[in-house]
C-alpha cells in the first residue's frame, strides 16, 4: 500500500502525463505468495503498451525510410530532406508537445525510446530529434510565456528545427564564459557574438541562443533569447568536416548586430545559465539514449555475421572467446540501457536524477565506444571496410564522450553528488 | 443476350474487347449510401514477415512463443485503403477487426493508430485458435458485417501464415455480396465501385455494386505509419470484445493439421563451362 501512496503523492504534484503508465501490474497470479498485487512494479525494460507501439513504429520508420540513406547522408554530409520530412509528419519532432499545440503529447521515457530507435538506424537523425525534443522544446514547455509557446511549439512539432545555441570557441565545458553580447536598445535586444559547433544549425528555423545582457554581472548576466532564422544579422557558416554524425550539420552561427524585438527573451533575464545546466541534465539523459540504441545497432549487425562467417570449419562466434567477448559486451549494453531507462524514468515521477542522468551518459558513451571498436574486431577485415555500416558506428560514437557535457564533466558532477551524500 | 441477375446481385465485367455487361442496383436508397460507407477491416496478427520461421521439433507447427507477431502485410494493406477512402469522404466509419488471444488487441490498436474509429476483438485462445480456419473466420465476418450494417468489408488477400486466400471470398459467398478480390485498384464511379484485379493473365477492371467485399493485393497503396501523435490518440477508441459463440459461430475444427515440416535443403548447383555443356546438362535431366 505504500507504494500506491507514494504514486497517488507523486500524481498530485506532477502532471499526470508525466507518469509513466503506472510501472504497477496489473496481473496477478506470479507474484510471491502473500504480497499483494498492487505492490508489484514492472522491470525496467517492460514497456507500457503505447510505449511499445510508439518504438516499433519509429523502428519501422527508421528501418524503411532512413536506412537507405544512411551510407549517401554520411558520405555527403548532409541530411536528406525526406528524412526530416518523415520525421515531422510521424511526430517524432514534438514528442512531449501537447495535443492542443499540434504535437503527440507523450512523455519524456518516449522521447528517449524515439531517440533509442532512431540511433540504431543513424545516430546522426538520432542527435537532431533529441536536440529538438529535449532541448528546444523542453526550454519553451518550461520556461516559454504563452504567446511564445503558442508561436513556437506548433511550428517544431510541424516542420520548424531548433538549434541550441550555446558554446562558442572559447568556452565549450566552461560554457558560461562566452561572450555574446546581448545590449538592449529601447524595445530591442541586439546580440553580437558568434558561436560555435552549433548542431541542426544548417537545418534549423529557430535559434534558442544564450547572450550576457549584463557582463559585470558576470554568468548571472546570461540570458535566452529565441532567434529565428531570418533575422538580419545571422549568419550561418559552413558545416564542419567530421570524424562521425556527419549527417548531422555543425556550423558556426554569427551575429551581427541582430535585432530581436523584447518579447523575445526567454524566461527571466540573467537566468539562462540556470536554464541551460537544468536543460543539460535532462538532455544528456537523450544522448545517452542515443549512444545505447548506437551500441546495439552496431552489435546487433556484428553479431549475425559472426554466426555465419566461418573459420576452422566452425561459426566464429562458437570460438569461446569470441562468446566470452560478445556476452560482455551484451552485457555492458543492458546495463547501459538500464541507467538510461532509469534516469529517464526518475526524472519523469519528479525524483532527483542528476548523479543517475550524468552516471548514464558517461557510461553508455563508453559502452558505445567499446561496443563498436570489437565489432569491427569481430569481422574482421570486412568491417574494416566502409561497404559495411560497424565503420559508422565507430566514427560515430566518438562524440558520446564529448558533447552535452563531456565525460570529464559527467564524473565530476557524479563525485560532487557522492560528497554531498558523504558529507551529512 | 444479357444474363438476368436475382434481385441485387450484380458484377459486370469491363474488358477492352468492349463486353459490356449491365449492372443492376438494389434500390436508390444505394445511392445515398455511397457518400457513407462503413467499412469493416479484417487485421490479423501474424508472425512478423521479417523472423526466420523455426518448426516446432514435434512437427506440430511452427514456433510462435516468444516470436515477434505483426499485422499481416496485406491487412495492413486493407487498413490503408480504408482509411484513403475516409479521408476522401467516401467512408463515414471504419472498425478494425481481429479474431485472436488476447494479443490480437496489439493489432487492433496499430489499426486504430492508422486511422480506424472503433475495434472489435473476437477472443479466441488455445487450441481453438490454433484449429481455427478460414471457414470459421469467414463466418464471423459476414456475421458481423450484418450487425454493423457494414456495407464494405475489406481484407487482406491472404495471411503470411496460413496463405489460405479464402476468407475474403468465403464471406462474400456467405453474406451473398459480390466479391472484387486481388484488388490493385479501388475507385468511386457513381454508384459503385471500379476494381482493378491483378490476375494471371493481366489486369481485370470489374464494377462491384454495395455492399461488397474487397481483398487488397500488393500494389492496391503503401500502407502508412502509425505517427505517434496516432499512437496516443489512439489510446481513447474504443475495442469491443467478443466470443466466437456471441456470432453464432461454432469453432470445431473441420481439418486437422497431420505434420509440419521444412521445405527441403536447396540443393547444391553444378558449374558449367559452357553454353553447350549447359544444353547438354539440361537434356540429359531431361528438362528439355
Amino acid at each position: 500500500m505504500a507504494a500506491l501512496r507514494v504514486i497517488q503523492k507523486l500524481a498530485s504534484t506532477v502532471p499526470s502525463r508525466c507518469l509513466s503508465a503506472p510501472r504497477m501490474s496489473s496481473q496477478a497470479s506470479t507474484v510471491s505468495a502473500g504480497h499483494p498485487v498492487s505492490e508489484v512494479v514492472m522491470p525496467l525494460t517492460v514497456l507500457s503498451e503505447d510505449e511499445q507501439m510508439m518504438r516499433d513504429s519509429v523502428a519501422k520508420f527508421a528501418k524503411e525510410k532512413i536506412g537507405p540513406l544512411v551510407r549517401e547522408m554520411d558520405r555527403n554530409s548532409k541530411m536528406d530532406d525526406s528524412v526530416l520530412q518523415g520525421l515531422f509528419e510521424n511526430g517524432l519532432m514534438g514528442v512531449e508537445v501537447e495535443a492542443e499545440y499540434g504535437g503527440t503529447d507523450s512523455t519524456f521515457f518516449s522521447s528517449c525510446l524515439v531517440v533509442e530507435e532512431l540511433a540504431r538506424v543513424d545516430p546522426a537523425v538520432a542527435v537532431l530529434v533529441d536536440i529538438q525534443n529535449t532541448l528546444i522544446v523542453t526550454s519553451l514547455r518550461l520556461h516559454g510565456t504563452e504567446e511564445q509557446k503558442q508561436k513556437y511549439l506548433p511550428r517544431l512539432a510541424t516542420d520548424t528545427v531548433g538549434s541550441f545555441a550555446l558554446s562558442e570557441s572559447e568556452s565549450g565545458s566552461d560554457a558560461f564564459a562566452l561572450k555574446t553580447r546581448a545590449d538592449k536598445k529601447g524595445d530591442y535586444w541586439v546580440l553580437n557574438g558568434s558561436k560555435m559547433w552549433i548542431s541542426n544549425s544548417e537545418q534549423a528555423g529557430l535559434f534558442l541562443v544564450f547572450a550576457n545582457a549584463d557582463s559585470l554581472q558576470g554568468y548571472k548576466g546570461i540570458s535566452t533569447f529565441l532567434v529565428d532564422r531570418d533575422t538580419p544579422g545571422l549568419t550561418i557558416d559552413k558545416h564542419e568536416d567530421k570524424l562521425g554524425i556527419r549527417a548531422s550539420s555543425t556550423c558556426p552561427v554569427h551575429f551581427e548586430d541582430v535585432k530581436i524585438p523584447e518579447s523575445h527573451l526567454l524566461g527571466t533575464l540573467g537566468h539562462g545559465y540556470k536554464y541551460a545546466i537544468g536543460l543539460l541534465n535532462e538532455g544528456r539523459i537523450g544522448i545517452a539514449a542515443q549512444m545505447v540504441g548506437l551500441a546495439q545497432g552496431c552489435f546487433d549487425y556484428a553479431v549475425p555475421y559472426t554466426m555465419e562467417r566461418k573459420q576452422f570449419g566452425q561459426n566464429i562466434f562458437d570460438f569461446q572467446s569470441m562468446q566470452h567477448q560478445i556476452s560482455e559486451i551484451a552485457t555492458e549494453i543492458e546495463a547501459a540501457r538500464l541507467l538510461v531507462y532509469n534516469a529517464a524514468r526518475l526524472r519523469e515521477a519528479g525524483h532527483p536524477f542528476i548523479k543517475q542522468a550524468a552516471m548514464a551518459k558517461f557510461y553508455a558513451a563508453e559502452v558505445a565506444a567499446k561496443t563498436t571498436a570489437k565489432s569491427i574486431e569481430w569481422m574482421g577485415g570486412v568491417g574494416f571496410t566502409k561497404d559495411y555500416p560497424v565503420e559508422k558506428f565507430y566514427r560515430d560514437c566518438k562524440i558520446g564522450a564529448i558533447y552535452e557535457g563531456t565525460n570529464n564533466i559527467q564524473l565530476s558532477t557524479i563525485a560532487r553528488y557522492l560528497k554531498q551524500e558523504w558529507q551529512q | 443476350m444479357w444474363p438476368i441477375f436475382d434481385y441485387g446481385r450484380f458484377v459486370s465485367i469491363i474488358s477492352s474487347s468492349d463486353v459490356y455487361g449491365v449492372v443492376w442496383m438494389r434500390s436508390l436508397a444505394q445511392l445515398h449510401k455511397m457518400a457513407n460507407l462503413r467499412v469493416l477491416v479484417g487485421v490479423k496478427r501474424v508472425i512478423d514477415y521479417a523472423v526466420k520461421i523455426r518448426v516446432k521439433p514435434d512437427n506440430s507447427g511452427v514456433v510462435t512463443d516468444g516470436v515477434k507477431h505483426s499485422m499481416n502485410p496485406f491487412c495492413e494493406i486493407a487498413m490503408e485503403e480504408a482509411v484513403r477512402l475516409k479521408e476522401k469522404k467516401l467512408a463515414k466509419e471504419i472498425i478494425a477487426v481481429s479474431c485472436g488471444p488476447a494479443q490480437a488487441q496489439e493489432t487492433i490498436r496499430t489499426a486504430l493508430a492508422m486511422g480506424a474509429d472503433r475495434g472489435i476483438h473476437v477472443e479466441v485462445t488455445g487450441k481453438e485458435y490454433e484449429n481455427m480456419t478460414p471457414l470459421h473466420v469467414s463466418k464471423i465476418m459476414a456475421k458481423l458485417a450484418q450487425d454493423q450494417e457494414a456495407n464494405l468489408v475489406i481484407l487482406g488477400k491472404q495471411s503470411i501464415d496460413g496463405d489460405n486466400n479464402q476468407t475474403g471470398q468465403m464471406t462474400a459467398a456467405l453474406l451473398d455480396w459480390p466479391q472484387a478480390t486481388f484488388a490493385s485498384e479501388v475507385t468511386k464511379e457513381n454508384d459503385h465501385l471500379k476494381v482493378v484485379r491483378e490476375i494471371d493473365g493481366g489486369l481485370e477492371t470489374v464494377k462491384v455494386t454495395l455492399p461488397a467485399v474487397i481483398t487488397a493485393d500488393l500494389r492496391l497503396n503503401e500502407p502508412r505509419y502509425a505517427t505517434l501523435p496516432n499512437i496516443m490518440k489512439a489510446k481513447k477508441k474504443k475495442i469491443a470484445k467478443h466470443k466466437a459463440a456471441d456470432f453464432g459461430v461454432d469453432l470445431t475444427p473441420t481439418l486437422e493439421v497431420v505434420g509440419v515440416e521444412d521445405p527441403p535443403v536447396r540443393q547444391a548447383g553444378q558449374k558449367v563451362e559452357s553454353t553447350e555443356e549447359l544444353v547438354a546438362k539440361l537434356k540429359d535431366s531431361g528438362v528439355v
